[in-house]
């Protein structure tokens, strides 16, 4: 786990502001743990032989998972107090275990207190995940 | 539009499941099986203390979570319901249709409220697009688009899904190529190499005394006539007389062509050596008709002469 950014608020977001890159292992345990922990319980995402049977290299994370990695790296650089509105995103290469995903982003738009981020997950077979996250931020910081 | 296109059509709109029901409420144990696994930052999904700091009543679920209160967990999974209603319909038309894999391309998930524990999750789904028949990297398919909408135990919606799934015709394997049988392997060994690397380069030789001059085949190391281990080779010209010949039918073996005509060839030179006859009926094969020396490239590993019926009858 990376360190959480204190809370980001609206006004101190720019447009075309990057995230920092985050590269996740993506370890035979953490596509098990995660399939499992969204209680997707396909062969695909647990079972090397049968994933290979079925025509893959081997067992690939579930688009739960995705969702949640774009979730996290959204949260990593927002902080705690932001709240989800949005998370769209396209799938394209499967994440097979022993790859390694690489999170970037950049902000797309502000909007009062509604920031739009572009988010792209790649590993070495090319892009995973791509889309965008809606957040929105408080306006001021908050006294914790 | 074919009449499968409109019955596809029919399909939009309809509500594929109805008040699918979370076998939980959402609950903090998941929650945290949740956040140690995707390795989620942010406090405010386990600590009540640290929600509150945030502005909020009390910790809340991961807002990508929402999907999975509704998975049908391990049991449905092994051992799934049987199929029923507007779901196993479409998916029994996309079957005759040919499009029996699935892949899903898209998700745009809206959230409305933040769930915290306690939230009994139920979803609708309904179909809102069912595409033409599409080329893509993975076949042919449709893009099949429903909404899903996630509803708190008082109807309000919490979230709502809009989610894409290719239905595609799996591409046809290519059917295992079966490796071409390779013709038995002749037992080469430092006698007889010499015979075998020259038909490599398509040259035809005949051992040869060194001491007294005498042809000889197979090769060996010692002259029958003269005991001498000297020798030598020549190259033989190609030109041959049929000695005798058999045709095998029986057993097969998945290298030869049948029917498989085995000859005794007497090269001009002298000597005799079994090779097959290429290029003709067994019919037509007679004792002493002139035969002409060609070479068959059988595998990377093995050249061996063959012989055909020779082109001018008299050489």
């Amino acid at each position: 786990m990376t360190a959480l950014s204190p809370t980001r608020t609206a006004g101190s977001v720019t447009v075309g502001e990057e995230l920092p890159e985050l590269a996740i292992p993506l370890t035979r345990t953490l596509i098990v743990a995660t399939a499992i922990a969204s209680r997707d319980y396909q062969d695909v995402h647990h079972d090397p032989a049968l994933a290979v049977e079925r025509g893959s290299k081997d067992i690939f994370m579930n688009i739960l998972t995705s969702n949640a990695m774009v979730e996290r790296y959204a949260k990593e650089w927002a902080g705690p107090a932001a709240v989800l509105r949005k998370v769209k995103v396209r799938l394209g290469a499967p994440n097979y275990a022993g790859d390694t995903m690489t999170m970037r982003g950049t902000v797309a738009s502000v909007d009062g207190t509604r920031v739009e981020l572009a988010v792209t997950g790649t590993n070495s077979l090319g892009p995973h995940v791509s889309g965008s996250v809606v957040l929105e931020l408080p306006a001021e910081e908050v006294s914790a | 539009m074919t009449s499968y296109d409109e019955r596809l059509a029919a399909f939009v709109g309809r509500t594929l499941s109805e008040g699918t029901r979370a076998q939980d409420p959402v609950n903090v144990p998941m929650i945290r099986h949740w956040v140690e696994a995707m390795g989620d930052p942010s406090p405010v999904h386990l600590s009540e203390e640290a929600a509150r700091a945030t502005g909020r009543d009390g910790v809340v679920a991961p807002a990508t979570m929402v999907q999975a209160w509704t998975m049908r967990g391990y049991a449905r999974t092994v051992d799934p319901a049987p199929a029923a209603g507007g779901f196993a319909e479409l998916v029994a038309l996309l079957d005759e249709g040919g499009y029996t894999s699935v892949v899903a391309t898209d998700s745009e998930l809206d959230f409305v409220r933040e769930l915290v524990p306690g939230d009994e999750i139920s979803v609708d789904e309904v179909v809102s697009d069912i595409s033409p028949e599409k080329k893509t990297g993975l076949g042919v398919g449709r893009f099949v688009t429903t909404l899903k909408t996630y509803r708190d135990a008082d109807g309000a919606v919490v979230a709502t899904q809009r989610w894409r799934t290719l239905r595609f015709k799996p591409a046809e394997a290519p059917a295992p190529q079966e490796p071409a049988a390779l013709r038995p392997r002749p037992a080469i060994n430092l006698d007889n190499q010499f015979w075998f690397d020259a038909a490599r380069e398509h040259r035809l030789v005949i051992q040869r005394c060194a001491s007294c001059g005498r042809l000889r085949h197979p090769p060996g190391p010692q002259c029958p006539a003269c005991q001498s281990f000297e020798w030598d080779t020549v190259d033989a010209a190609g030109g041959a007389t049929l000695y005798s010949f058999t045709v095998a039918h029986h057993p097969r073996h998945p290298a030869f062509d049948y029917p498989l005509v085995i000859a005794v060839v007497e090269l001009d030179e002298g000597t005799r050596l079994i090779a097959n006859l290429a290029g003709i009926e067994p019919e037509d094969v007679t004792i002493g008709m002139r035969l002409e020396l060609d070479w068959l490239d059988a595998d990377p590993d093995l050249t061996l002469p063959i012989f055909r019926r020779a082109t001018s009858e008299e050489d």
